[in-house]
């Protein structure tokens, strides 16, 4: 099916202005009184093709979680459209997003916490192809189960143990192969490396790239940390408040980013190199992030934007080509 | 004399597996205005390291060696002796703003408790100087926000009334402890020119607690790097950067996700950090560094001055030219630019 769809050029996943509101009461105690929208994630388009690494990033609040979790009916869908391999998910029944869930699996952010403390690492590995699968025989089963750990760079005498005996990096190489043990098409990574320590970060992102070379894996990749989505990257979103600020080429990104919140971002990360570090000019933002319930009008930017304008308030600049490989949604570009 | 200077500090919990020694023989001094770096992964005893030279360590760990302020050794002092000095000389940030503001006390009872205590000064006056001391850390609206509960602040605001709150009594030496971790990068940013604007007004010496070695690299002119409660290398920021001279140091650096350079892999440390309760005999760094020699698990490599730059103490069996050789041997295998 795979070959199929990468033949014919169409997207494995295909979102076109996809909403994710929730209904908050706020602060009065009344039943009666009218729920307000938390806009978590407001018109947020993209394609995923076979084979790529979509990265997306934002601070905490942007809502890239959940966008994730609803590209897998984790949490409803308020409106827009999810296609899978061209196939509307939005609506769709339980029978129908299982079926999905073969070729779209996830990898979680907390690596202890997504594991089942009371499985062992064989069950919990094995856990999809018990779902998937229930035509393998038992050796079969084991087989493919060892076969998983192996790869991962866990071993074999370890197939018996339980989470809590694993560090961090590991649990997460668990997580890793139990996403992959039914061969998925894609992989939706939630921020997979941001609760492990730089050494044990590495080792993973590079696990993660050779899984994907070997096996054809597309990932969305998700983080907070601009200069991971560099490493694992072909195309970065940049998310704001629930909107997609900046989708561009990575090398476009990084080099010539065009929205002020993607310049903003950039300059303020640490870079381990006193004299650069010390020599940059920032860009600094000021403020906090705007709650998602009040949203500002217009550009959901521009309280905190160096190069705000009065139209700024008024509209809600779409995003659009300003560059070759680069959308940005900005009235000023 | 030094304002702070650190002898010999150790760290030792008793656990029901035996004695653990969290940290092994730490050694600073630090002047007005300087910014120690201190460098590790989880574990590494960095934290414990600034809990005992706040005599807030757990009940059953026990701090030894010399920690002086001005010439007073705070980890022998008497508590009574220590609540006149922590707090108001020696101030601490903790990691995260969450959990180590009291969620029961309006942000002004916290901060005005602070300046009764040490200063003995009426609540009218405190309230006016926790003002300013808000004030100072950029918090808009202080005279409102000072009447506001914890959970009132987003994490950034939290993180500037702790900052504002360890300011109160203008400590000489401030103790941060990942006061960024729990940020993001924008807010990050914000906080980091805020303690260099601090530091710079007030002179106040600062020991930055921290795993981002792009935060030690912007603020601070000597970095301490541990690893399984011991000191691998230390030295100013300018040798430990640019010319690394520790496995695990120049490991550490390889695997650093950066934003310049090209798509080639980060160079990966194998392994997971050490079971602090089984370390080796000799070097903690042992089991994962890739250039040990056979007797760097059983001889522990003493701390001393580098041959290429006597400023720089480094623990290590194998010569600079050695690591460096080593270092690029490994480049090459996993295929990392240089």
């Amino acid at each position: 099916m795979s070959a199929a769809i990468a033949e014919s050029g169409l997207a494995l996943l295909s979102v076109r202005d996809l909403r994710v509101h929730f209904a908050i009461r706020g602060e009065s105690p009344w039943p009666w009184t009218p729920t307000r929208a938390l806009k978590a994630v407001d018109g947020v388009s993209f394609d995923l093709h076979a084979g790529e690494t979509l990265g997306i990033v934002g601070e905490s609040g942007c809502g890239k979680s959940t966008l994730a979790r609803a590209l897998l009916n984790l949490v409803p869908i308020t409106d827009g459209s999810v296609k899978w391999h061209g196939d509307e998910m939005r609506g769709a029944s339980p029978q129908a997003w299982q079926a999905k869930r073969k070729a779209v699996q996830m990898i979680f952010q907390d690596p202890l916490a997504s594991l089942d403390p009371r499985m062992t690492v064989a069950q919990i590995i094995g856990e999809p192809l018990r779902t998937h699968r229930p035509d393998l025989s038992a050796a079969q089963y084991n087989e493919q189960v060892l076969a998983m750990m192996l790869r991962v760079g866990l071993t074999a005498q370890q197939i018996n143990r339980y989470p809590h005996e694993f560090s961090g990096g590991q649990c997460q190489r668990i997580g890793i192969a139990r996403a992959l043990i039914l061969k998925p098409q894609v992989v939706i990574c939630d921020e997979p490396v941001s609760a492990l320590d730089v050494s044990i970060q590495a080792q993973i992102i590079n696990l993660l790239k050779e899984l994907q070379a070997e096996m054809g894996l597309a990932l969305v990749f998700i983080a907070h940390d601009l200069a991971v989505v560099k490493h694992i990257s072909q195309r970065v979103m940049v998310m704001y408040l629930g909107r997609a600020m900046e989708v561009a080429h990575k090398h476009a990104l990084y080099d010539t980013p065009h929205h002020p919140y993607t310049q903003a971002l950039l300059s303020a990360i640490p870079v381990p190199d006193p004299r650069i570090e010390r020599g940059k000019t920032l860009q600094l933002l000021q403020g906090d992030l705007p709650s998602p319930i009040n949203q500002p009008s217009g550009c959901v930017f521009r309280t905190r934007c160096p190069k705000a304008v009065a139209l700024c308030a008024q509209q809600i600049p779409a995003l659009r080509p300003v560059a070759p490989q680069t959308q940005s949604a900005c009235i000023l570009d | 004399m030094h304002l702070l200077e650190v002898k010999q500090l150790g760290v030792q919990f008793q656990t029901p597996d035996g004695v653990v020694s969290a940290v092994n023989g730490i050694n600073f001094t630090l002047d007005r205005g300087e910014t120690l770096g201190i460098v590790g992964e989880s574990g590494s005893g960095k934290s414990q390291s600034m809990l005992a030279m706040m005599g807030l360590l757990a009940i059953n760990g026990n701090a030894t060696g010399q920690v002086l302020y001005q010439g007073q050794d705070l980890v022998s002092m008497p508590t009574a002796d220590l609540n006149r000095i922590r707090g108001n000389r020696v101030a601490m940030i903790f990691q995260d703003p969450m959990t180590s503001l009291n969620p029961y006390l309006t942000v002004e009872r916290q901060m005005t408790e602070v300046l009764e205590f040490h200063k003995g000064m009426s609540r009218k006056d405190a309230r006016a100087k926790a003002i300013q001391a808000l004030d100072a850390v950029k918090m808009p609206e202080a005279a409102r926000r000072i009447m506001m509960y914890p959970h009132e602040f987003s994490g950034g605001m939290r993180q500037r009334v702790m900052i504002a709150m360890s300011l109160l009594c203008e400590p000489d030496v401030l103790i941060a402890d990942e006061p960024t971790t729990a940020l993001d990068v924008t807010v990050q940013a914000q906080i980091l020119i805020l303690m260099r604007e601090l530091q710079r007004d007030f002179g106040t010496a600062i020991v930055m607690i921290t795993h981002d070695l792009g935060v030690v690299a912007g603020l601070c002119d000597e970095v301490m790097v541990l690893y399984g409660g011991q000191v691998m290398e230390q030295g100013s920021a300018e040798a430990i950067f640019y010319k690394p001279s520790h496995p695990y140091t120049a490991g550490l650096l390889a695997a650093v996700p950066r934003l310049e350079g090209g798509d080639a892999p980060m160079l990966a440390i194998p392994g997971a950090p050490p079971n602090m309760a089984k370390l080796p005999a000799g070097c903690p760094f042992t089991e994962r560094c890739a250039m040990a020699l056979p007797q760097c698990g059983t001889v522990r490599p003493a701390l001393t001055p580098a041959a290429h730059d006597e400023h720089v103490l480094r623990a290590c069996h194998l010569n600079i030219e050695a690591v460096t050789q080593n270092l690029q041997r490994l480049k090459a295998e996993q295929g990392v630019a240089a």
